[in-house]
């Protein structure tokens, strides 16, 4: 990756903070709790933005960014008061800011107009008294590439000039860390200088200060530079010094306008350098070395602290360090690998007759949990917070909340609670539909709210924490709760369920979870129809994660996701198939049953089984993979029901169930080869591989589409 | 020997920036989050040039400047002032607490240079 690859991804990173912050000084600014250094640093971080965005030209990026900081300084500097009166304006910007970024960042085009419309609108929050008010003109703001490897000076050929510079330094010039010799050198790299000292003020040495500045040069500079560049060398001292600078074009050019300067003819800079003039150098380096030092010297300490600095190279370097994403994964790849290993210690010590309190027994204990703490630490490496997350749910709020016409205010809590970085990605989505959804169907309108007796304003609360090893995800919403009733009538009406069944609370709100369900009459633009909670859920499935509802009549709901902390490690029950061990993840295990001879039905060369008064399709596992002819007997098994991302249930059939454990998840597709029915392997304890079942494999899923149509029929016959 | 450069910014954009580019440049750089943070590592480094932003938390540029001209062994170390802020009221600031000299952001490697040419040799 080259430095400008890398800086580049720096500035990405760094914006995301800077956004963040952004929104967090926001949420202040919007309670009216901001106080100046919460303000300062809503500045800063605009600022900061278009900084970096200038050197990489990102146009678009910093010219919105300059209107947007200009309209932050104003509030900074007391000009703009009550900026909670206009917050909405501010979060579109920081809105529009942060869209502008992930365009930067080769995400999409924004549309120029809603650029320039809320440019607009910030122009106009513009008090007329203000110094920025005619910002317009002031927006000559060139962004300049950044560059690596440009010569630092290109040469243009041009004709030489002859220039005539009078140099006197100020006093003041040396107390802001200025110095002659080094003007001079840097003078004399535009050309061929020859630099007259004038020492003719200098006091006798007793009464001479050091600090103060008795000498002037005169110097004649022969080069092809412009006379800007060369004023420029002056820059920094133009008011500490009194400076002037003639060519021999000016001396051609003058003779018919009034000059400026006198000519160096008639006001001779050698007037100035009388006899007095005791030194002469044609312009070299070296010798300049030799002017003498207008400087007091250092004192002698300086070097024992260069030495020491030298040791301490390394204490301005970068406090993080950058790593491949894949390197981690590699090393949570060994890390599992370590995990088994130990686990096989273990089984082989079960297998000896060691005592308990041997040396060997402790050793193999300590190494256990190190093994975990290793393991955590690994994990943590890759764990983020959910803050940049929940964050970004305070804008869908607020979407959603101007698109229904709603009073909304979000809470967030947990936000430091950390997750898998691909885990926390891929929750984006699901996530903005959940807390879409609670403003769109969750909240009251402020009209049937005030009927309820509430404040107009609802809540939207947004929670995370860690709990048993996984996370947990709370949407709340302090709306009117699910309206069972309803549910269950559009679950008949739509075939869901039969009239007949009498579902709990708590089944009845699972059916929100059915592809298809949608309780809203009307369709709203917001949170659609067609993609509904069942999409949700699938997302979350996928991740390894499950989620629940809970709901109070009058009071709101919750629904909470659980999530593993990482993607390299499953929840999984260990079954026997036919002598083989197998995985099943429990995300997808909906319950164990054991059977007995009159669940069974036949349809078709189909085994279902009736749970519940639906027909589900039972899988001998033992013979669909082809461990073993296909059985007799269904009874000696256990039947374990599951349910795939996509909701379609079956049963397997399994001869035992081992136990429930986290494992490590190997890929089969990188180190064999793909196996129809199976996700990917692990080693158990013992050493030996295990496949981890896929819910998802058509070769279970096919069995439901073969009975479908069956069940139906005995459904209706 | 390399010239010893000091860059305090708290933009780690920027400060990667400046990293690079003197660093390149033939330089030897230490940086720092915020003014706070360049004073604590003021004497440690020992820089022949000092580069700071003016905005910062903690610590802002001018009050850093103050405090380094205040400092007995880097009274007169050259302090260049690195700010998008072209406003001459913030220079004439920044040269009354006793910076040298200033870069306008966004800057170009040949203006950085060229700028830290005019103050140390």
């Amino acid at each position: 990756m080259s430095n400008r690859d890398s800086i580049r991804d720096t500035f990405f990173q760094e914006c995301e903070e800077l956004l963040e912050s952004l929104q967090e000084g926001l949420t202040a600014i919007d309670d009216d709790t901001a106080d100046s250094e919460t303000i300062n640093s809503v500045f800063r971080a605009v600022h900061s933005i278009k900084g970096g965005a200038g050197a990489f030209g990102f146009d678009d990026l910093v010219s919105f960014a300059h209107e947007f900081e200009t309209i932050l300084d104003e509030i900074r500097n007391g000009r703009l008061d009550q900026p909670s009166s206009f917050a909405d304006v501010l979060w579109k910007s920081a809105d529009l800011l942060g869209d502008l970024v992930a365009a930067a960042a080769g995400g999409v085009a924004i549309e120029t107009h809603r650029t320039s419309d809320l440019i607009s609108k910030l122009v106009s929050l513009m008090p007329e008294t203000s110094p920025n008010s005619n910002w317009e003109q002031e927006a000559e703001f060139q962004p300049l590439a950044f560059a690596f490897d440009d010569p630092l000076f290109s040469d243009t050929a041009s004709e030489e000039t002859t220039y005539k510079i009078l140099f006197q330094p100020q006093d003041s010039m040396f107390e802001n860390g200025n110095e002659t010799a080094v003007l001079l050198r840097k003078l004399a790299t535009l050309g061929e200088a020859t630099i007259i000292c004038d020492i003719s003020q200098l006091p006798t040495f007793q009464i001479l200060e050091p600090e103060k500045c008795y000498l002037s040069w005169m110097i004649e500079l022969c080069s092809s530079a412009s006379i800007e560049e060369i004023q420029d060398v002056f820059e920094f001292v133009e008011q500490d010094c009194d400076l002037k600078i003639s060519s021999t074009q000016d001396a051609l050019n003058d003779t018919s306008n009034a000059p400026e300067d006198p000519p160096p003819e008639s006001n001779p800079p050698l007037q100035l350098i009388n006899d007095n003039i005791t030194q002469q150098h044609d312009v070299d380096g070296d010798e300049l070395e030799q002017i003498p030092p207008t400087r007091a010297p250092a004192p002698a300490r300086d070097a024992s602290r260069a030495n020491r600095s030298s040791d301490s190279k390394t204490a301005g370097a970068p406090a993080t360090v950058r790593v491949d994403v894949e390197r981690i994964d590699k090393l949570i790849n060994l890390i599992g690998e370590l995990v088994v290993n130990q686990a096989m210690l273990s089984q082989c010590h079960l297998d000896s007759e060691l005592s308990a309190d041997s040396d060997f027994v402790t050793g193999l204990d300590e190494l256990k949990t190190l093994t975990r703490d290793v393991q955590d630490s690994v994990m943590a490496i890759r764990a983020q917070p959910v803050k940049s997350l929940f964050q970004r749910m305070a804008r869908i709020v607020r979407e959603a909340s101007a698109a229904t016409g709603k009073d909304v205010h979000l809470e967030i809590s947990g936000e430091l609670t950390e997750v898998d970085k691909t885990v926390l990605e891929r929750l984006a989505d699901p996530l903005t539909h959940m807390v879409r959804n609670a403003v769109d169907h969750g909240l009251e309108t402020p009209e049937q709210r005030q009927i309820s007796g509430k404040p107009t304003k609802g809540i939207i609360h947004l929670a995370a924490a860690h709990r048993s090893g996984r996370v947990v995800i709370d949407v709340s919403d302090d709306g009117a709760g699910i309206n069972r009733a309803r549910v269950l009538e559009t679950a008949i009406r739509k075939n869901l369920i039969s009239q007949n069944d009498n579902l709990s609370p708590e089944e009845t709100d699972a059916l929100l979870f059915l592809p298809g369900f949608s309780t809203v009459t009307e369709i709203s633009n917001l949170s659609g129809r067609g993609v509904g909670m069942d999409v949700v859920r699938s997302a979350i499935r996928a991740l390894g994660g499950r989620i629940s509802i809970n709901s109070e009549p009058g009071l709101g709901s919750t629904f909470s996701i659980s999530l593993p902390l990482t993607l390299a490690v499953l929840d999984g029950m260990v079954v026997e198939v036919a002598q083989q061990k197998l995985v099943i993840p429990i995300a997808a295990i909906i319950e164990t049953l054991l059977p007995n001879t009159n669940n069974f039905h036949s349809i078709g060369h189909q085994d279902v089984i009736f749970i519940r008064d639906t027909v589900i399709p039972v899988v001998d596992l033992g013979n669909i993979l082809g461990f073993r002819p296909p059985l007799e007997n269904l009874t000696k098994c256990v039947l374990i029901l599951l349910e795939s991302d996509l909701g379609v249930q079956f049963a397997v059939l399994v001869d035992a169930i081992h136990d429930q454990r986290q494992l490590v998840i190997k890929a089969l597709e990188e180190n064999y080869g793909e196996v129809a029915g199976a996700a990917a392997a692990t080693i158990l304890g013992d050493g030996r591989i295990a496949l981890i079942l896929d819910p998802n494999d058509r070769l279970f899923i096919g069995h439901r589409n073969a009975v479908t149509t069956d069940s139906r029929q005995i459904a209706n016959g | 020997m390399k010239k010893k450069i000091l860059a305090v910014d708290d933009s780690r954009t920027m400060r990667d920036m400046l990293y690079y580019a003197l660093s390149d440049a033939g330089f030897s750089v230490e940086v720092a989050d915020d003014g706070q943070d360049g004073l604590e590592k003021l004497h440690d480094v020992q820089p022949n040039v000092i580069i700071t932003d003016i905005n910062m938390p903690r610590l802002d540029g001018f009050g850093f400047i103050e405090q380094v001209r205040k400092d007995a062994v880097h009274r007169t170390v050259p302090i260049l002032v690195l700010t998008t802020e072209s406003a001459n009221s913030l220079k004439e600031r920044a040269r009354s607490v006793g910076a040298t000299g200033w870069i306008v952001k966004p800057f170009d490697q040949t203006k950085l240079i060229s700028a830290i040419e005019r103050v140390v040799a």
